[in-house]
């Protein structure tokens, strides 16, 4: 089936991991009775990130959305599956640069305490049963049918997602949204966000081997 | 979620109450096709108490709509809270169902 989901991108820098801790992170079994808890905390996140509520509802759901295909389709409705969900803050430099086309030489800058995010960037990862990113399309509109919805409305909703397999077994799902006011706020000039950066890596790529 | 279900002179409305997500859906699948059972002329969901829904209740309504299609029954959705309805104009499917602001609206379209 073709992929008309597409959103503006569904990869580049801001699919990258950053290589800085995340700022907040949950674990939780692959049990839907924990959807709504995960929604609150994401969405109380993204309003002390600049959000508007309409925003933060979108994030909340494609967040949702993402754990509940997990949950059906990963760990095959399992009760005892483990999902981890990280975020972080996008800082404004690292925002600029990616919307002034600049590349990923920003990407996990971190954020001065005084500094206001530019976006967020969300990961979630489990050890499900792996599948081929290429085969996660969302459903071609046209097609009325129940079910099929969810990785569309991720896509539509997030500025970038990016799913991969986990080298430690299982499925990651990087997400990022940059809030709209965010080139305006934000400053190149800005201490660490001049040259280059190293390239990203993900020292917490295993949530399952941390405490 | 809870669930009420009443029977109008030319009307069927089933007004769920709470979020619809993946812990609840299939119970509202299960009410919807028990409330399209009797073939009513219409069958109205009242969403003015659903303050979210996910992909998981979006499909339970297109299979209820499909339902209702097959055996002429017209399903309207009826007072849809802006995370409701965000969904639905995410999915482009405002333009797939009938729409209404409240349950008086809902009867008379």
């Amino acid at each position: 089936m073709p992929n008309t989901a597409a959103g503006p991108q569904t990869g580049g820098a801001l699919a990258a991991i950053p290589a800085t801790p995340p700022h907040l992170r949950i674990e939780m079994l692959s049990q839907a009775r924990y959807l709504s808890g995960a929604r609150e905390l994401v969405s109380a996140v993204c309003k002390r990130f600049g959000f508007d509520d309409g925003a933060c509802g979108q994030i909340a759901l494609a967040v949702d959305e993402a754990l509940c295909n997990v949950i059906r389709h990963g760990y095959d409705k399992r009760a005892d599956g483990r999902i981890w969900v990280s975020i972080w803050p996008v800082a404004a430099a690292e925002a600029a640069a990616l919307r002034g086309g600049s590349g990923p030489g920003g990407v996990g800058l971190s954020l001065r305490p005084d500094e206001e995010p530019a976006g967020v960037r969300i990961v979630i990862d489990d050890q499900a049963r792996q599948v081929d990113p290429e085969s996660i399309k969302g459903r071609a509109l046209e097609d009325i049918r129940p079910g099929g919805l969810g990785v569309f409305i991720i896509r539509q909703v997030m500025d970038h997602a990016r799913f991969e397999k986990r080298a430690e077994g299982g499925m990651r799902l990087v997400m990022a949204k940059l809030l709209n006011n965010a080139a305006a706020a934000s400053d190149p000039s800005r201490p660490g966000s001049e040259g280059p950066h190293a390239p990203p890596h993900a020292p917490n790529a295993s949530p399952d081997r941390k405490g | 979620m809870e669930l009420k279900v009443e029977k109008l002179d030319n009307a069927v409305v089933v007004s769920p109450t709470g979020d619809i997500d993946l812990s609840c859906s299939r119970d509202f699948q299960q009410w919807l096709k028990k409330s399209l059972e009797s073939r009513p002329p219409r069958l109205i969901v009242d969403l003015a108490n659903v303050p979210y829904m996910d992909s998981s209740g979006v499909a339970t309504l297109v299979e209820a709509m499909q339902i209702a299609r097959r055996q002429s029954t017209k399903l309207v959705l009826s007072g849809l809270q802006p995370k409701v309805r965000s969904i639905f104009e995410i999915a482009r499917l405002d333009r797939v169902f009938t729409l209404a602001a409240d349950l008086n609206q809902a009867q008379a379209i």
